[in-house]
């Protein structure tokens, strides 16, 4: 499945001057788009914990973290602090996903609809797989069941191509499923 | 209005949008309220979230855990003989047909209008035989 954001860690430090042969190497974790974005978000927040430049530093590594198991639904808690239009505002939020990346991508579109908080305003502090016991939001627990079962009481019927999404059509659609 | 079919982990589904249009999976876990996890080894349907705006409930339905792995799901499928049964229903055989309708050629189509027409004889031959009974009596 093509994913909008990528994780990479992104490892740098300040140039090694005279005085500082050996300065010391911070990891961050970033999640963004592509590489020139992650690069780019990392002097950013390094900028602001430390007192290095991109201009004053240097890059050593940078690497995609991959989804070691995308094929399997875990629950996200993801650390947020954010900018709303007056004060900057802590927050932790809880996705389903397959993969973190989708979590945070799901968080993202969540912020902007329900925030409109752009991603500009939005630094992801943390997010990490939650064991079930420990999610907190009753919007995440209710799929907390083994026994899951519901009915999907209003289909709407899609056109199987694109090229048959035509504004009339014949017969009157079905919605139910049984 | 008594619903019969659900989403629940093992129930079979056909993927009816997308590039596995037309495959057969089964749901392994439920992601929310809109997606579903599902794996379909038998047809080639990769593991996977989709939606359910893609997919459509069938009758089937497997007895698996939740989050079981594709071998897993394969052996289930194989044990409830999901695909024969699924071959022998009407549903299946009339998205065959649809597919071969569409490829057929002109001759084929000329074909198909003949054999029509006769059938069409046969049926309202025998229609005016009984209404020529009927009007005796």
């Amino acid at each position: 499945m093509k994913s909008w954001l990528h994780q990479y860690s992104i490892v740098g430090r300040k140039l090694p001057t005279q005085e500082e042969p050996e300065p010391p190497i911070y990891r961050l974790k970033i999640f963004a788009p592509n590489v020139v974005n992650a690069k780019s978000r990392f002097w950013y927040f390094l900028r602001k914990l430390k007192r290095v430049k991109k201009s004053s530093g240097e890059i050593l590594n940078i690497s995609e973290i991959l989804e070691k198991k995308s094929t399997q639904v875990k629950n996200y808690g993801i650390w947020i602090r954010y900018k709303s239009r007056s004060d900057t505002i802590n927050m932790y939020r809880e996705y389903r996903d397959v993969t973190v990346n989708g979590a945070v991508e799901q968080m993202y579109k969540d912020m902007s609809g329900r925030h409109r908080a752009r991603w500009s305003s939005i630094w992801v502090l943390k997010a990490l797989p939650v064991a079930a016991k420990d999610c907190r939001r009753s919007k995440i627990t209710q799929f907390h069941d083994s026994k899951i079962k519901f009915a999907l009481p209003h289909m709407c019927p899609r056109a199987p191509q694109k090229k048959y999404n035509t504004p009339f059509k014949a017969q009157r659609p079905t919605t139910i499923v049984q | 209005m008594v619903f019969k079919r659900f989403v629940e982990i093992g129930r079979v589904v056909l993927v009816t949008y997308g590039e596995h249009r037309g495959k057969l999976g089964v749901i392994v876990d439920v992601v929310d309220q809109n997606r579903v996890l599902v794996d379909g080894p038998q047809t080639g349907l990769p593991r996977q979230t989709i939606n359910f705006k893609s997919l459509t409930l069938t009758p089937f339905k497997v007895k698996i855990q939740h989050g079981s792995r594709t071998g897993v799901v394969m052996k289930a499928l194989e044990e409830k003989k999901i695909m024969e049964q699924w071959k022998n229903t009407l549903w299946y055989k009339k998205l065959c047909s649809r597919e071969n309708r569409r490829k057929l050629g002109d001759f084929d189509r000329f074909k198909v209008m003949i054999a029509k027409k006769r059938k069409a004889a046969m049926v309202n031959g025998q229609v005016k035989k009984l209404k020529s009974l009927h009007t005796m009596k």
